[in-house]
């Protein structure tokens, strides 16, 4: 491989303990499957399937594996462009994703040291635990696009609720046609109140339900104290007064969060994530007992659902992936159960980047 | 009108007709009086004026004399006049008798006067009104004048009517009456006219509720005949007859069964009276009143020296009629109520945290009260109580009646109002809570056991008063009490008052429904969303108390243990050390906290129960030892059943971990105002019994939940929403029956159960009299049936005037009220209405068979051919 500070890339790949180095054209890089091609032939590995990944800038792990994410990966790398390796079989997704180099050192470790990795459950890579809820708008994909289902999630803040709601009229279309009937409306924000600050309610907004049950036919203070029963984890959805900010759709199968645009995810639908609002917060709202010896703690639940606390995890591997912007793999529910073998990969300390970048190895 | 001499009439109209009464003898006569003062003796044969009298005097009311040879007028200066009529001149310019019997100073007009004769010589006057204006123009009076004798009646309430029972047979010569009958707005009273003295006759029924604003009720069911008959031993001893005179009215007849089993309602009152009902049947009857104001205290002298009015006093005023709305004062107020059925023994606990233990005690006593007091605030600091005193309890011995009587008083300090009691007569422990905390005390070694302060730490000021929030709720409640006491008495015409008074009710809703604190700036149609807060300032009220023997430290081992539910969500568990029966003198009892539970959602804990193994509520004390109930079943785990204001939930014990939960605030949007462990027996076995947990919610609706699945089964409307005294003074019986105040006079009382239903039926037989009715004679009183199902099943209770007892001749073709009001000329629309009140309204027969009621009829006719001898008229 040459050297050509203008015209060639340096490339570095690693497969298990295997380096090696080679270039490419920087500004006419080719298609993917030439480069994987390529890589099957420096590595000597023409039979196995691989996954392909490069750290870009940021540090971060992220995949090669069609010609965009390819092209990405050449026009960014500066200097040096590295790859990772790995046998498909045995691909650990979890090592993809925002800051994968720098912080989450367990997931390299992981990918690093298989003896290590072997111990643990996979399942560590999307335990609710690690995710913190926010208010949020959901369900976007479900309700049609004039309403507005809000989760209000207070965990945490000391910031109140802050809003009031009053009586009011709204107008519906019925069989016998416009008619007026009694409604429930956002009367006020409290400036600095969670409900102003996420910007997810406005003043007139219409109460239409509260944590899927509908307020039609009930009085203002039978929505009060629905909403105060519920506001540890109030989900309300809300016919907006101004319909110019709604989420704009292109089809009925975006995403449950409006961001991710896959659906290819089998088993998920937008249903599950329905039957995950109504009793889901329950961890939020166990009672606190105090035993003679004086220790407050959480009161279990006496028989914990094994179904729920499966699409539990579920949603929020969703959640993972989508967050990162990395879009999922068809095979990711496999994840759950796939332990890598045999292949090791290397990683290089950031720290050391200059004197790679310094010392050039040429194949 | 010619016959009217023009001098007299000044060229001025006569006014209106005020009076017009049938000659006694003649019908052919009419008494017709005119408001400026005429009356004339009207011959409807022979169509003109029989004769006049030129009476110069505002003319209120006229009533004949038996032999119609003499006539009396009653004017509004307070007087009355008698006049005679003499066969020789048509015009009588001057009366017999003018007299104004309270005069000399300017009186109140009398409203209405009656004339009866009597065959030992001095006739009776009976008269409603004329007081002197200045000093006693704001008295409810009636005067009964024989002879020399006078008799003020004093009532406490505004007179509507009254009439006498005598001997209206034309060939008896005297009217020699009996009885007098005076309705006044809260209560119907009856004196006896024949024994001296006349003594009132007490009332079988219609005994009003209300005598004091009721604070508080308690009902018992299954009472034990033994108890049942000390009660009314104790009763009977307490009010002893004085008139040998039987009730003069005939209220129909009671068709219902007896019922099975005896049921005892109390009612606890502002004045701090306990007055044991008999609640087994339709109609409440009063056995026993308890007063606790003896004990203690107070400015004015508390006792029944003012029936006996000092000799020299003028007028000379008898106070009659239980009805006496005054407190003398609010401290002395019932709060909580509860009563051991086997061993008799009962607690009554007051707004200035009094809780007196009382054993029920056949003999008279003299003896001292045991006093102790227990600071409920312990180590807080920087707490100063600015509410009421604590009642100061008199020194030395006090004589009890037989009756309960108390042995022990607890005070709580600060002095804040009882806001939850129980009683566990087994172990002899009794615990109580206010705003402040909760206690627990033996009372057979008369000492404390245990006192927790439950103020949450952050707020040192929030109960430095008497609830002001609380109490300015009850205040207003009270007040709309009144209002609609007055509203009711005053017509339904009256829209203005009613109206008011639904104002203050929405006020009051208002008040009730919003939890969190409440922004002076919004306006009231605005409500905040925001979560319950830890320190809220009325977080450390303690809203139940539970004793229990369950397993709370271990599985192994099952013990006393107390638990108690505080507004702001915590529940608090703790293990008693009781010793045995034989060592209770030796050994104190013990108290130690076993476990604290915090609910998440913080609403206020409404109740707490155990259930045992097979998930049936616990027994009562001593129900197992004396083989009245199953022994609870205490192999498989016990579990706790919390009911909050949101949510009801089961948690296993002794780890308390969550079993099972129903949000019904989450759900439905309502709050749960009362809630009971009901026992439902089958309709078709009587074997099969199935307890449920009863709810009332503050829209009024009752829903049933399986226990301990927490499935929702039913649920019924059953109070107004806006009815929110109703909601508050519902209660529920073990058998799936309640009771709840319609007005403060009235009871409803429902069934939830299809087994067990208490039915108002009844029979009322009329005697035909000249001009027939075209109504069926018969009335058939069935209750008003609410629900399809048949199984929810509204029914008047006694006050309401079911028509089985209730009741007198609705259709009495010689009416027993006079159509003039006589009082009170400027609420002319209410005495038809009030009366319409009291008389039988809703007499529709939907149950009864048409086989039956063709039966009645037949019975009637038999009747009918039996003249009566006296007729009330």
């Amino acid at each position: 491989t040459t050297r050509s500070p203008c015209g060639t890339l340096e490339t570095k790949g690693m497969f298990g303990a295997e380096f090696r180095r080679f270039s490419l054209e920087r500004t006419k890089p080719g298609k993917f499957e030439e480069f994987y091609g390529l890589l099957q032939h420096v590595h000597k590995i023409p039979n196995v399937e691989v996954l392909v990944g490069y750290i870009d800038i940021h540090g971060d792990l992220l995949p090669i594996n069609n010609d965009d994410n390819y092209h990405k990966a050449v026009s960014t790398a500066n200097p040096l462009l590295r790859i990772f390796i790995q046998r498909k079989e045995d691909a650990d997704y979890s090592a993809f994703g925002t800051d994968t180099m720098t912080r989450k050192k367990n997931v390299l470790s992981n990918v690093l040291r298989p003896d290590n990795h072997k111990k643990k459950p996979h399942i560590v890579i999307s335990m609710p635990r690690d995710f913190r809820p926010v208010s949020s708008i959901i369900d976007v994909d479900i309700l049609p696009e004039t309403h507005r289902r809000v989760r209000l999630y207070k965990y945490g803040t000391d910031k109140p609720l802050g809003f009031y709601i009053r009586d009011g009229s709204s107008v519906r279309v019925t069989p016998h046609g416009l008619e007026k009937v009694p409604g429930i409306f956002i009367s006020r924000l409290v400036p600095g109140g969670l409900a102003q600050s996420t910007g997810l309610l406005a003043v007139n907004d219409e109460v239409l339900e509260v944590n899927g049950i509908e307020v039609s036919g009930k009085s203002l203070d039978q929505v009060t104290d629905m909403m105060i029963a519920n506001s540890r984890n109030l989900i309300i959805t809300v016919r907006p007064a101004n319909q110019r900010n709604n989420v704009v759709r292109n089809s009925r199968t975006s995403g449950s969060s409006g961001q991710s645009t896959d659906t290819s995810l089998p088993g998920y639908t937008p249903h599950t994530v329905q039957n995950f609002h109504p009793e889901e917060d329950d961890s939020d709202e166990d009672d606190i007992i105090i035993e003679d010896n004086g220790e407050p703690q959480q009161i279990p639940k006496a028989v914990p659902t094994s179904e729920s606390l499966e699409s539990l995890t579920q949603i929020e591997l969703l959640h993972d992936s989508t967050q990162n912007g990395f879009i999922p793999f068809s095979e990711v529910n496999l994840c759950h159960s796939a332990g890598n073998v045999s292949m090791e990969y290397e990683i290089h300390d950031p720290d050391k980047k200059s004197l790679e970048d310094g010392a050039i190895i040429t194949l | 009108m010619q016959s009217v001499p023009d001098d007299y009439r000044c060229g001025k109209a006569l006014g209106p007709v005020e009076s017009l009464q049938e000659h006694p003898q003649d019908s052919s006569k009419i008494l017709i009086g005119y408001s400026r003062g005429l009356v004339i003796v009207w011959d409807q044969s022979t169509r003109n004026v029989h004769h006049l009298f030129l009476g110069n005097q505002q003319l209120e009311s006229l009533g004949w004399e038996r032999s119609g040879r003499t006539v009396v007028s009653s004017h509004s200066d307070g007087g009355y006049m008698v006049w005679s009529i003499n066969s020789s001149c048509r015009k009588t310019l001057e009366p017999l008798m003018s007299t104004i019997p309270y005069g000399p100073f300017p009186c109140k007009a009398i409203n209405k006067i009656l004339w009866r004769t009597c065959d030992s010589g001095n006739h009776f006057i009976i008269f409603s009104g004329g007081m002197p204006r200045a000093s006693y123009g704001d008295r409810h009076c009636v005067s009964i004048l024989q002879g020399q004798s006078l008799v003020t009646l004093d009532f406490t309430s505004r007179v509507i009517d009254f009439f006498t029972v005598h001997h209206t047979e034309p060939e008896e010569e005297f009217d020699n009456p009996s009885a007098l009958v005076v309705l006044v707005e809260e209560e119907l009273v009856v004196l006896d006219l024949q024994t001296p003295g006349w003594p009132t006759v007490p009332a079988p029924y219609l005994a009003p509720l209300h005598s004091s604003a009721i604070t508080c009720s308690y009902h018992i069911s299954n009472v034990p005949l033994k108890l049942w008959e000390r009660i009314i031993s104790a009763g009977e001893q307490q009010s002893p007859r004085h008139s040998s005179v039987n009730w003069p009215i005939s209220g129909g007849k009671n068709l219902a069964q007896e019922p099975t089993q005896r049921g005892l309602l109390l009612t606890g009152h502002e004045d701090g009276t306990v007055r044991f009902w008999d609640a087994s049947g339709v109609s409440l009857r009063p056995l026993y009143k308890l007063g606790t104001a003896n004990i203690f205290q107070t400015d004015c002298e508390h006792s029944d020296c003012l029936n006996q009015a000092s000799e020299e006093e003028w007028p000379p005023f008898r106070k009659v009629g239980c009805f006496d709305p005054y407190s003398d004062d609010p401290r002395l107020g019932i709060q909580k109520i509860a009563l051991c059925k086997y061993t008799a023994r009962m607690v009554v606990a007051g707004t200035a945290g009094q809780v007196l233990v009382m054993d029920l005690s056949d003999e008279k006593s003299n003896h001292m009260i045991s006093v102790a007091m227990v600071d409920l605030l312990q180590d807080r600091e920087g707490f100063t109580w600015k509410g009421h005193d604590r009642l100061t309890p008199k020194n030395g011995s006090i004589t009890f009646r037989p009756g309960f009587q108390p042995s022990v008083l607890v005070q709580c300090m600060p002095p804040a109002a009882v806001t939850a009691v129980t009683l566990h007569s087994e172990w002899n422990l009794v615990a109580f809570g206010t705003s402040h905390g909760f206690g627990l005390f033996d009372y057979y070694r008369r000492n404390p056991v245990l006192a927790r302060c439950t103020l949450h730490p952050n707020d040192s000021l929030a109960m430095e008063g008497p609830l002001s929030r609380v109490k300015s709720l009850k205040k207003s409640l009270r007040q709309s009490f009144r209002r609609i006491r007055k509203s009711r008495v005053s017509g339904k015409k009256r829209v203005g008052a009613n109206s008011s008074s639904s104002k203050v009710q929405e006020a009051n809703a208002q008040l009730a429904e919003q939890a969190g604190p409440t922004d002076v700036e919004m306006t009231p149609v605005q409500r905040r969303i925001e979560p319950r807060s830890a320190d809220d300032s009325l977080s450390g009220v303690v809203r139940c108390l539970y004793f229990a023997d369950t397993f709370l430290r271990d599985a192994a081992h099952h013990g006393p243990t107390m638990w108690a539910g505080t507004n702001s969500g915590s529940v608090f568990a703790y293990a008693l050390e009781v010793p045995s029966q034989e060592k209770f003198s030796e050994r104190s009892v013990e108290a130690v906290l076993g476990k604290e539970i915090q609910l998440m959602h913080r609403a206020p804990v409404v109740s707490i129960a155990v259930l045992d193994g097979r998930g049936n509520p616990l027994p009562e004390p001593y129900e197992v030892s004396r083989d009245l109930a199953k022994a609870p079943d205490v192999q498989g785990s016990h579990s706790v059943l919390i009911a909050s204001e949101e949510q009801f939930k089961v948690f296993t014990l002794p780890k308390v971990s969550a079993k099972t939960k129903f949000k019904l605030t989450a759900h439905e949007g309502c709050r749960v105002r009362k809630v009971a462990l009901v026992s439902f027996t089958s309709l078709a076995c009587e074997d099969y019994t199935e307890n449920c947990l009863a709810c009332l919610t503050n829209l009024g609706d009752i829903h049933i939940f399986t226990v301990p699945g927490l499935r929702p089964q039913v649920h019924y409307n059953c109070i107004r929403k806006e009815d929110i005294s109703g909601i508050a003074s519902c209660v529920f019986t073990k058998h799936g029956q309640g009771f709840y105040l319609i007005s403060p006079s009235e009871f409803e009382r429902f069934s939830l159960s299809a087994r067990n239903i208490t039915e108002p039926l009844c029979s009322l037989e009329l005697v035909r009299l000249r001009g027939t009715t075209s109504r069926s004679p018969n009335f058939t009183g069935t209750p008003k049936l609410t629900q399809a199902n048949g199984t929810h099943m509204l029914q008047g209770s006694e006050a309401n005037g079911s028509p089985g007892d209730g009741t007198w001749t609705p259709e009495e073709p010689q009416a027993a009220f006079s159509p003039a009001p006589t009082d009170s000329p400027s609420s002319p629309d209410s005495p038809l209405d009030t009366t319409g009140d009291i008389t039988v309204e809703e007499v529709k027969d939907f149950l009864a068979s048409s086989e039956e009621a063709e039966r009645n009829l037949r019975n009637v006719s038999e009747e009918e051919a039996r003249s009566r001898g006296i007729l009330i008229k």
